[in-house]
């Protein structure tokens, strides 16, 4: 770990604009990511800018919904009875991921940042185009079981690693950014970058600008949300694919209105934007569902390590559903929520 | 002498862990928490490892690295201190630049704080020459090895097998695999070293003071007794803290080189991957001819296995095989590879855990091939005296724990088709498989019974309880020997200063120390009578135990698991596992419960997360830490239950005990993997068993 | 073929500086102030094992993968190596050996005792993080927190063996204890 300074700044601005001119320096929220990768060498900053004390860590309801403070940890955004009421897929999503202790640390900001787990960006002996452009991707051939299927590059096939971002992906979040010019407002759909020749680029924010919030409107789809993440340890563990689901149904039991979001697949949160308009206006029993993950997947690449997760996506898919729907019998009226046996 | 059988009063009593008060405050002081013996504070040692898996080590630059603050050192090939001998190249750390796997030791850093150690190794730059390497077992050409490594035979052979099995109404002929797995114990490999006055002082996170102390001190150039190796709590092993590694040599060097200043090195949790040890990958050719009524006829066990070039490994997964069941006609064999990899090691249960794997997975394609049910296969091929040798056996009550374990689980309940049962969305069936492990007996321990005041006695060996729950029962061991209570009896162990003892692995451990107690305390006696003088002790050795000869001495045991399979999603979770064993007497059923238990979570483990993935193209493992190797976790755990038969066997221990250590994860994995068929009607033959398999 | 093994990437700066930043915190641990000059990259866990001679919370993985490293921070259960201990400065920290009275006298935590009565560990390594999580745990379920098992987000928690188990997995043993964890925390919880 490289020696490095440390300042905890008194407000956001200030946070910013001691980043903003160093090119050496990170924001330091919760931490569980970023000391985790000072002690890898996967990441070497010279000085750490602490946010995790600025008071930006309240959930708010607003006229449209909710705000989210950066600052709020994800144990608590979890519990919070706004969410758990409104956005139960958010919670969901939060309550799959890390563990108790983690959650309590980390932080909604600092979740959507979160670099990927490919075990080669995280091992600094073998190359990684995303850790050192230009020298080579060894994911490619390697080992792949984590491996995107969607937008993925020649140069990177790195999978994001946040079951929030793709609840929030699902769910129309936008996310409050602070820079030196003052505040903007980034969708979620347009936080994350695919990899491309850049696979080092990761986000669409500029070195400085911080995450201050993230904001999710209150709708009818929100509250019919769930989230299912597949994994082979049934706890602490990242997801092997995982999907963010929201449901409704008109009086004949067509699809109304649906959100879809899959995690696990590609180097951002992926909107299943295909997937949810074959499954508008049709009745989403099993061959329905499976035919809209295969419309998602038309352009999908699957390699020999990650051919199973086209079964698993259509597997998980219908499991989301089939949640939101109590069962998928046919049954009209969908607005219960059933867990399974998990 | 040779011990006695010994009463049991305290034996068999259930008794909480004597140091359960310093485990559960964290006051128990593992490898790298002894600061308060030190008096001066000590440096900080880092490991830089090798990024080619066979080559040279041109230069090593440590210009940055010594310009970083707090780095006082960085010892290399050339400047570390000589070893009198590097025969064993595990152990050869920094004699020479050649460099036999990927992440070996090339060069160590000292440094007054563990961040500057740690910054100083990522600053040492290594010229390496690298030079073309074979990491992939797939294709390699294999040899016969003269033996396993616990010294049995390479190859048997019994009967006409081809011919029998070419005759054969029924025939099993499939590949088994069991992946690398690597121990990861929670305390990562440490140890705290001092060289002062000549004498080398180690708190050493081992299985074994005396193993490492006879290792060391002759490559170190020293005489045994200059070496004092200490472990008074050791964080797991699982064979990986039986024999010495690369590791405890290099802080044994720093310790020399930083002479009078104590020295404290951990592996780090990704450096335990290539530097402490692994199981290797095994392949298993299983053939097995039998008659309608499932009755084996012909056996053929075929392993393959890898080793390290620098260092030969041979897992004996066909052992088992030659005694578990009855058929006239057998051929065992292993094959080794020879690789540029990091060298494989001991790991719970070697041999017997992915040896039995296949053969109970095996046994399970059997049954349903004849259609007769699992546990009456098993039943049908139960031999008369031990297949292998010919001899009898001691006490074999496989049939017992068959029927007992089918009874508390309920089997008879069980559909006989598989795909039979979905509850909800889950795909739901049932598995045996049977366990076995042999009962291991180490001689050369000793033992030391010194009288105290008012009727009190010291008891010494120098044993290691890794967790095993070995500092409770040599206790209740000893308090039944001399005949007193156990609170009157002060047991010392975890210190080369105390009487030898053998390594805590085999299951060995608390029948070999135990016997060496029995023999002193008896010994003792005979010496000092019941009301000895404060002072006056004896030691005794003990070197056999009788009735050991011509005997086929093994445990047994039967294990059931429920499987559930999620129809849409293929994840498999396991609601329930029960073992029943034979173990002859259970000296302390509370840690011998957990012993068991604990076979069975690991087994869990093995069946359905573990697996070290090497990269052929690098040579090392990539997935190096504890989130891409996944250990089970609490989540995973269903609801656990163990029983063992009532036994005493009086001919394996004076206590009439056989070990329990390893067990518990023996056909464990095969019992999970079996259910989870039963559920879906899809057998997985490659572990693990994760939900690729089911979609 | 030779390759240098760089140790770092091009765009670093070779040298680094002669100085290493250090900084002046205040820790109560177990009840007690701590006043600490440490390196800037110095993790909680360190500053607690090297520094304050407190070696109750284990080193396991040093990244966030095995819980044996878990203290109670300002009253929840917290990781300590993924913490850098300059972030914590004024921190209240509770370790397993602060749950319990002292040494050879004191009473243990009745957390800490229902895991010697239910043998929930064996070799004790992970088992500080155990207990210390199990406290946190506890107060989180009382509290009404849901878990990722928990059927109904809306309903009270009931703190089920299923639920222990998910919101106990944050913390591995290898030597398998989790029947006795699991026991431990039963009685605990006052099942």
């Amino acid at each position: 770990m490289r020696p490095l300074t440390y300042a905890a700044p008194a407000t956001a601005a200030e946070a910013v604009s001691a980043v903003r001119g160093d090119p050496q320096a990170r924001f330091l929220g919760g931490g569980t990511n970023l000391v985790d990768h000072l002690k890898l060498g996967v990441s070497t900053p010279g000085r750490l800018v602490d946010i995790s004390r600025l008071p930006l860590d309240t959930v708010e309801q607003t006229e449209a919904g909710v705000r989210i403070g950066t600052n709020v940890r994800n144990s608590d955004l979890a519990a919070h009875p706004l969410l758990r009421s409104g956005w139960p897929g958010i919670s969901r999503a939060l309550l799959a991921g890390a563990s108790g202790q983690i959650r309590n640390q980390a932080t909604t900001g600092g979740n959507l940042l979160q670099r990927t787990r490919c075990v080669y960006f995280q091992d600094v002996t073998t190359p990684c185009n995303k850790r050192e452009p230009g020298s080579g991707c060894s994911a490619l051939e390697g080992y792949g079981r984590y491996n995107a299927v969607l937008g993925a590059s020649e140069a990177c096939v790195a999978t994001h690693p946040s079951d929030l971002a793709v609840a929030l992906t699902a769910l129309d979040a936008v996310v409050v950014v602070l820079g030196s010019d003052g505040e903007r407002r980034v969708p979620m759909a347009d936080l994350h970058t695919l990899p491309g020749h850049h696979p080092e680029i990761e986000t669409t924010l500029s070195h400085g600008e911080l995450i201050t919030a993230v904001e999710l409107p209150a709708t009818p789809l929100a509250r019919r949300s769930t989230y299912v993440k597949t994994r082979d340890r049934a706890s602490y563990a990242f997801a092997l694919v995982s999907v963010a689901a929201a449901l409704t149904l008109d009086d004949d039991g067509a699809v109304a209105d649906i959100a879809l979001a899959w995690g696990g697949v590609a180097h951002k949160p992926w909107r299943a934007a295909r997937a949810e308009a074959a499954l508008r206006g049709r009745r989403p029993d099993e061959s329905a569902i499976a035919a809209a993950v295969e419309e998602e997947l038309r352009e999908a690449a699957f390699g020999p390590d990650t051919e199973y997760k086209r079964p698993l996506l259509r597997g998980a898919t219908t499991e989301a559903l089939s949640r939101l729907l109590g069962g998928l019998d046919g049954k009209p009226g969908g607005t219960s929520e059933q867990e399974g046996a998990r | 002498m040779t011990a006695n059988s010994v009463r049991a009063v305290a034996m068999g009593t259930a008794m909480e862990r004597v140091d359960g008060r310093e485990k559960v405050t964290g006051r128990a002081t593992y490898a790298m928490e002894n600061d308060a013996e030190l008096d001066r504070p000590p440096l900080h040692g880092w490991m830089v490892t090798s990024r080619t898996a066979k080559g040279r080590v041109l230069r090593v630059d440590a210009s940055d690295a010594l310009d970083h603050p707090g780095v006082v050192t960085v010892l290399d090939h050339t400047t570390a201190p000589r070893l009198a001998s590097t025969e064993d190249r595990e152990l050869a750390v920094l004699q020479d630049d050649r460099i036999g796997f990927r992440g070996q030791i090339v060069a160590l850093v000292l440094a007054e704080t563990p961040e500057s150690a740690r910054e100083g190794a990522r600053l040492v730059r290594v010229h390496e020459q690298a030079e073309p390497f074979s990491a992939t077992l797939e294709g390699a050409e294999t040899y016969r090895p003269d033996s396993s490594s616990v010294g049995s035979e390479t190859d048997t052979e019994q009967g006409e097998v081809d011919a029998a099995l070419a005759a054969a109404p029924v025939r099993i002929d499939h590949t088994y695999t069991t992946p690398h797995e690597h121990n990861n114990p929670l305390e990562p490999h440490a140890a705290t070293a001092l060289w002062r006055d000549g004498t080398l002082t180690m708190w050493d996170s081992t299985q074994g003071v005396h193993r490492v102390a006879a290792t060391l001190a002759p490559m170190l150039g020293i005489e045994p007794e200059r070496l004092r190796v200490r472990a008074p709590y050791v964080g797991g092993g699982f064979g990986s803290k039986g024999p010495p590694h690369g590791p405890e040599v290099a802080v044994a060097l720093a310790a020399m080189w930083a002479e009078g200043r104590p020295v404290k090195l951990a592996v780090t949790r990704q450096q335990m991957f290539p530097l402490t040890g692994y199981r290797t990958q095994t392949v298993s050719d299983l053939r097995i001819g039998a008659e309608p009524d499932g009755r084996i006829i012909a056996l053929e066990h075929a392993v393959t296995v890898q080793t390290s070039a620098i260092k030969e490994f041979v897992e004996h997964a066909a052992v088992p095989a030659r005694m578990m069941y009855a058929g006239e006609h057998r051929r065992t064999s292993h094959r080794v590879a020879s690789l540029d990899v990091p060298v494989p090691s001991w790991m719970r249960a070697p041999g017997e855990m992915p040896g039995m794997h296949a053969l109970e997975v095996a046994m399970d394609e059997l049954a349903v091939a004849v259609g007769v049910d699992p546990v009456e296969l098993r039943v049908r091929n139960e031999p008369e005296v031990d297949p292998g040798s010919g001899n009898p056996f001691s006490n074999r009550r496989l049939v017992d724990c068959l029927y007992r374990g089918a009874e508390l689980f309920g089997w008879a309940d069980r559909p006989v088709a598989p795909r039979a049962t979905l509850d909800g969305d889950w795909w739901v069936g049932t598995g045996v498989a049977s366990a076995t492990y042999p009962a291991n007996f180490f001689p050369g321990n000793a033992a030391r019974v010194t009288a105290l005041e008012r009727g009190r006695y010291a008891v010494a060996i120098g044993a290691v309880d890794i967790g095993t729950g070995a500092r409770t029962a040599l206790l209740q061991i000893a308090a039944d020997a001399l005949g007193v209570g156990v609170a009157e009896v002060d047991l010392a162990i975890g210190d080369t200063d105390l009487p030898f003892a053998t390594v805590a692995g085999g299951s060995s451990g608390t029948g070999s120390w135990g016997t060496a107690i029995t023999q002193a305390a008896q010994q003792f006696r005979a010496d000092h009578g019941e009301a000895p003088d404060p002072g006056v002790q004896t030691t005794s050795t003990a070197q056999s135990y009788p009735d050991t000869e011509h005997l086929a001495m093994h445990s047994y045991g039967a294990v059931f698991t429920e499987a559930r399979v999620h129809r849409w999603t293929g994840e498999v979770r396991v609601p329930r596992m029960l073992g029943v064993y034979s173990v002859g007497r259970v000296i302390n059923p509370t840690t011998a419960r957990s012993q068991f238990l604990g076979g069975l979570v690991m087994g869990l483990s093995a069946a359905l997360f573990e697996e070290s993935v090497r990269d052929p193209r690098f040579g090392h493992f990539v997935t190096q830490d504890l989130a891409t190797y996944h250990v089970a976790s609490h989540a995973d755990i269903g609801d656990l239950r163990v029983e063992w038969l009532d036994d005493v066997d009086e001919r394996a221990t004076p206590m009439g005990s056989r070990g329990i250590g390893e067990i518990g994860i023996v056909g464990t994995s095969a019992a999970v993997v079996n259910a989870a068929y039963h559920a879906t009607g899809v057998r997985v033959r490659n572990l693990p068993a994760t939900s690729d398999a089911f979609l | 073929m030779e390759h240098v093994a760089e140790h770092h990437p091009d765009h670093e700066s070779p040298h680094t500086s002669q100085h290493v930043p250090e900084q002046r915190i205040t820790l109560r641990i177990d009840g007690t102030d701590h006043e600490l000059t440490v390196d800037t990259r110095t993790t909680l866990l360190d500053a607690l094992r090297e520094r304050a001679g407190n070696t109750s919370p284990k080193k396991g993985c040093d990244h966030g993968q095995c819980g044996s490293c878990t203290v109670l921070l300002d009253g929840r259960r917290h990781l300590t190596c993924l913490a850098l201990a300059v972030a914590y400065d004024g921190a209240e920290i509770v370790t397993a050996a602060g749950l319990a009275g002292p040494a050879d006298e004191g009473d243990l935590h009745p957390v800490q005792q229902a895991f010697i009565t239910h043998d929930g560990f064996q070799c004790g390594y992970c088992t500080p993080g155990q207990v210390c999580s199990a406290v946190g745990m506890l107060e989180e379920a009382g509290r009404g927190a849901p878990s990722h098992v928990t059927a109904d987000l809306e309903a009270d928690v009931d703190l089920t063996d299923e639920e222990i188990r998910e919101r106990m997995s944050g913390n591995l043993c290898r030597c398998g204890a989790y029947a006795g964890i699991l026991g431990a925390i039963r009685e605990s919880a006052g099942r």
